[in-house]
């Protein structure tokens, strides 16, 4: 029986980067102080065993989120509670780094994420070591091995460095050790963009088996629907720094509600739409440090009316899908048309 | 049929270095007709940008032409002196770059930038220049191109920079684009915008474009035919719905599977075991022999050129009709 | 073009640390085999400059640290020094002898020995001075990246104050504040420890900086990222994950550094407060000699001279290849 607690809650997350000029050039050039609102008010849920998805372009404020879920950054205001805790707040520093056994994260670039200078052992090892969950040497051998193992890996691979290895091995001796520590929760962010289409779904499918395995939670992010499509059980849709979207993953492809996520779905390039004639929306992201008023996606909205320009839109409840829209709440949405996006074709 | 506007015949590229000579591009052969788009997909390390810097002449020594040859709209390109080659590139044949922070000059304004290229392969005047930089920047679709004319790269998004490296592409009126990975570092939502764009400017001006690629979803909806490489050799060529829908060399087949798409199960995605072969370590015979399941003996011993497989042409020996034991095939 | 980053990769920014890795693991003989198979030493092969450079170097430094071995007087032992075999000339010269093959100073001392024993005061001023300095700056460099804020501020304002004294200057200060605070006999006993404490207080900026440089670069990449999740401790990280990734430039500054600080020892010698006279490094030869080169002693000067330049140029151009070796645009 499903746990019903949430494994990992987000209430209210703010987060905001100073970048303000240094003092002197503010004062030559005038300037206000500059506020970068990189996540500006989120919260969801996600349970055990689930995979929730994030997705958006750049500038949503994805990344940042992941990294405030997984306690490298500290929320500007708002909580992040896994089972119950407050990670900014922990009880003591034993309590702190007992956290962060159980939350983990695989990074996007395979060639950045692991240290040139170290072994593939010492790399896999190192939570290992940090957190003392093995007694001896020997013991840490056998145990990365089975963990090498564990990804598919041969334990041969250990003694070497990570450039000796392709870009989707490097990730899978990422995964490895992320996994040294028994972990619950998993943010993995981008995991598989920087790697090749075929590699990819190795990679995927990997994460999948092992998430079955070992009962894992994920927390994806990525900016590929597709992907998404194959991983995620439940999906969040960003824009500059606000969730817009939030449903089961079958509902938000058969039936996207929110304007930009539509607008996603309609201009990802499509395998099985040959030749297809587009009239793609025009726009672009706004810039971050200078949202518009009023719902951030308005400029580029065909629904947009007086009250989308002054009030931010509230995540309301439709149908099972959580939108943030005034055009989905007054119902000025018209239904998806058939053929306009991927899930909608053949 | 119409003369090919491009001809790849043969084409092979190496690289020296410390352990020996590596072959980069190994026999490549392609041809492209006026107007049309063709692909060349493949993942990271098959050769496609190779291809590409190679057809323009931009190969970065100690990379070297050591074979075959290269004709444009009749003329053999591959041997031409440095002076010949530069006014031809820009001029009959225009570059995008994967990277539009990389391609323009931070220091200068675009409008100085554009104002440049037009008159070093145009023979125009200053003023006459500026109108035709001002209508192409109109084209591309940067709207207030006046006002622009003078602002510096930075003061542009990514997908406005884009715009203008495909509007300095085309400044000459090329006959030829070749467009190396255009979209790669735009965000979704403007990676359609721009290859809408690229589309209507090869239809209204008739330029042929070489679209390079590692996103099956763009060439599919932009190409007219698709070339598929893997370890510096096409494995298989075709019309590009042909190539999607029965891919017929195992790699395309394990490709296409891979792929994740919307709609449809969601249940695991097909692997290719293993990983394509770094340059150095090629196998004999076929390169894809060690992860092919339809692998056969011929396959390990020779390779395969391009045979003709219904529907698409594919290097693979299970469409050779009668296979001698020397290995060359017969075609009936 | 996965294998061209990987040579990139390989051996130019980090093949020392690589090639020690084996022998720490208890494997010398893959070590050798590792050593001569690398980029590192293909590169090393083809520049007959660098060979020759690694050559002179190695005879120079071999031979001044054998000194008391193979020296055939000893110039420190006043005792041993006869004034009658004052300023004789080279052996190759009238009025010379092989006894003394480069001729003796003014005080009877041979120009040979006194040579190989000054070289080696030199370099064992001049070696640790590095190391000192390294250690100092590096470790600064490291926390001044690592934290930000004001200790980065405090830190590299105290780097700009004093590199805008020159290095020189900044020993003769130490220097002469040792001399003023202890008492003589101290002095002469510790005096190479207060040099090699000069050197390395007015070198440390250098490599403070580019450690520092390098620290920010990395601070972000996604591995020190990946250690700060796992709940690695921030000693830790600093030591075991960046320090290994920002010494590479370290290395290179150092060799050129020390022919600097081989340099600057010599110069406070020459300029008589430097090691005390009665144990001369080169520098202090060629003090000597100077006052000797208008009576038309030039040997007393010269080959002294001419030992510092060849240590110092031999010293500089293996740095110089160091430096294009871990460069990978250049190969």
């Amino acid at each position: 029986m499903a746990d019903p607690a949430p494994l990992l809650r987000v209430e209210d997350l703010r987060h905001h980067f100073d970048v303000t000029l240094p003092a002197v050039a503010r004062l030559l050039r005038r300037t206000p102080r500059a506020r970068l609102k990189a996540v500006d008010g989120v919260s969801f849920s996600i349970r055990r065993g689930e995979t929730f998805a994030l997705v958006g372009e750049s500038g949503c404020g994805k990344s940042t989120l992941a990294r405030l879920v997984v306690g490298l950054y500290r929320p500007s205001s708002g909580r992040v509670l896994f089972a119950g805790r407050d990670l900014a707040r922990p009880q003591s520093r034993r309590e702190a780094t007992a956290l962060r056994r159980h939350l983990q994260m695989i990074f996007q670039d395979p060639y950045a994420s692991l240290n040139p200078r170290w072994r593939v052992r010492r790399i896999v090892a190192e939570p290992l070591r940090t957190h003392r969950l093995v007694p001896n040497s020997a013991a840490l051998r056998e145990r990365v091995a089975e963990l090498l193992a564990q990804v598919r890996l041969s334990p041969a691979d250990a003694e070497k460095f990570p450039h000796e290895f392709s870009g989707g091995q490097r990730q899978r001796i990422s995964i490895a050790r992320a996994l040294a520590s028994n972990p619950e929760f998993l943010v993995c962010d981008e995991p598989t963009s920087a790697l090749d289409v075929s590699v990819q779904a190795q990679i995927l499918d990997l994460m999948k088996t092992l998430q079955h395995r070992l009962d894992l939670t994920y927390l994806f992010i990525s900016h590929n629907l597709a992907v998404i499509y194959q991983m995620a059980d439940r999906v969040g849709v960003m824009y500059l720094g606000r969730l817009i979207e939030i449903a089961d993953a079958e509902q938000l492809f058969a039936v996207p509600r929110h304007p930009y996520t539509r607008l996603l779905l309609e201009t990802i390039p499509c395998i099985d739409a040959v030749g297809r004639e587009r009239a793609p929306a025009g726009g672009e992201v706004p810039n971050p440090l200078d949202p518009p008023a009023g719902c951030s996606f308005h400029p580029r909205c065909r629904f947009a009316n007086e009250r989308c320009r002054r009030e931010p839109p509230e995540l309301l409840d439709l149908d099972g899908s959580l939108v943030a829209c005034h055009a989905a709440a007054e119902g000025r949405l018209p239904p998806t048309v058939a053929g306009s996006s991927c899930s909608t074709i053949a | 049929m119409t003369e090919p506007l491009l001809r790849v015949e043969n084409l092979r590229v190496e690289l020296p270095g410390r352990r020996g000579v590596v072959t980069a591009i190994d026999d490549v052969s392609f041809a492209v007709a006026p107007g049309e788009v063709l692909g060349i997909v493949g993942e990271s390390g098959a050769g496609k940008s190779l291809t590409g810097a190679a057809i323009i002449g931009l190969l970065e020594p100690p990379l070297h032409l050591v074979g075959g040859r290269i004709a444009f709209a009749g003329r053999r390109i591959d041997n031409l002196p440095g002076e010949a080659m530069r006014r031809i590139r820009g001029r009959q044949i225009g570059m995008i770059f994967q990277d539009p922070l990389t391609s323009l000059n931070p220091l200068y304004t675009i409008g100085r930038q554009l104002i440049e290229t037009i008159r070093t392969h145009l023979d125009l005047a200053p003023a006459s220049a500026r109108e035709r930089a001002l209508a192409l920047l109109h084209e591309v679709g940067i709207a207030g191109a006046e006002r622009r004319l003078y602002q510096y790269p930075h003061q542009f998004s990514g997908g406005m920079r884009q715009r203008i490296v495909i509007a300095l592409a085309i400044a000459a009126n090329p006959r030829l684009i070749i467009a190396d990975e255009p979209t790669t570092a735009l965000d979704v939502s403007i990676q359609a915008q721009i290859i809408a764009l690229l589309q209507r400017l090869s239809r209204n001006s008739g330029a042929a474009v070489v679209l390079i690629s590692h996103d099956m979803g763009l060439i599919a909806e932009t190409a007219h035919r698709v070339a598929v490489m893997y370890a510096g050799r096409v494995v298989e060529i075709g019309p590009v719905r042909e190539i999607i829908s029965h891919p017929r060399h195992p790699y395309t087949r394990g490709l296409m599977n891979a792929i994740p798409r919307i709609g449809g199960g969601r249940d695991r995605l097909c692997q290719i075991e293993g990983a394509m072969p770094r340059l150095g370590e090629i196998p004999a015979g076929c390169p894809f022999g060690p992860r092919c399941a339809e692998a056969s003996d011929a396959c390990r011993r020779w390779r395969p050129q391009l045979l003709p497989a219904a529907g698409t042409d594919a290097a693979c020996w299970l469409y050779a009709r009668m296979p001698a034991p020397t290995g060359e095939v017969v075609n009936g | 073009m996965s294998s061209i980053r990987d040579c990139g990769l390989t051996a130019c920014g980090w093949a020392l640390a690589d090639l020690v890795a084996p022998a720490a693991a208890g494997r010398p003989g893959a070590l050798l085999r590792r050593i001569f198979d690398s980029d590192l030493w293909w590169s090393f092969r083809r520049s007959p400059v660098t060979v020759a450079a690694a050559i002179v170097a190695f005879v120079l430094i071999a031979s001044s640290l054998l000194a008391p071995w193979i020296a055939p007087h000893d110039p420190f032992n006043l005792a041993s020094l006869n004034l009658l075999d004052a300023e004789h000339p080279p052996a190759w010269l009238a009025g010379g002898s092989w006894r003394f093959p480069l001729g003796t100073d003014q005080e009877g001392r041979d120009m040979l020995s006194a040579i190989l024993y000054g070289s080696r005061l030199s370099l064992l001023v001049g070696f640790p001075a590095v190391l000192v300095s390294m250690v100092l700056g590096v470790t600064l460099g490291l926390v001044a990246g690592w934290r930000g804020g004001l200790i980065d501020t405090v830190i590299m304002r105290v780097a700009d104050v004093e590199l805008s004294f020159p290095a020189i200057l900044v020993a003769l200060l130490i220097d002469g504040v040792a001399r003023g605070v202890l008492p003589r006999g101290i002095h002469n006993e510790i005096a190479s420890y207060v040099v090699i404490a000069a050197i390395a207080l007015s070198f440390w900026v250098h490599y403070a900086r580019t450690v520092r440089a390098s620290t920010l670069v990395e601070r972000d990449k996604e591995y020190i990222q990946a250690a700060r999740v796992i709940g690695v401790r921030p000693a830790k990280i600093l030591f075991g994950h960046l320090l290994p990734n920002v010494i590479g430039p370290v290395l290179v500054v150092a060799t050129i550094n020390l022919a600097l600080a081989i340099l600057t020892e010599a110069t406070l010698s020459f300029l008589g407060v430097g090691l005390p006279p009665t144990r001369p490094s080169l520098g202090t030869l060629i003090r000597n000699g100077n006052d000797y080169l208008m009576s038309g002693d030039w040997w007393i000067s010269l080959f002294p001279g001419a030992a510092l330049a060849a240590l110092i140029l031999s010293v500089n151009l293996l740095g110089d290849w160091l430096r294009d070796a871990f460069n990978p645009k250049l190969r």
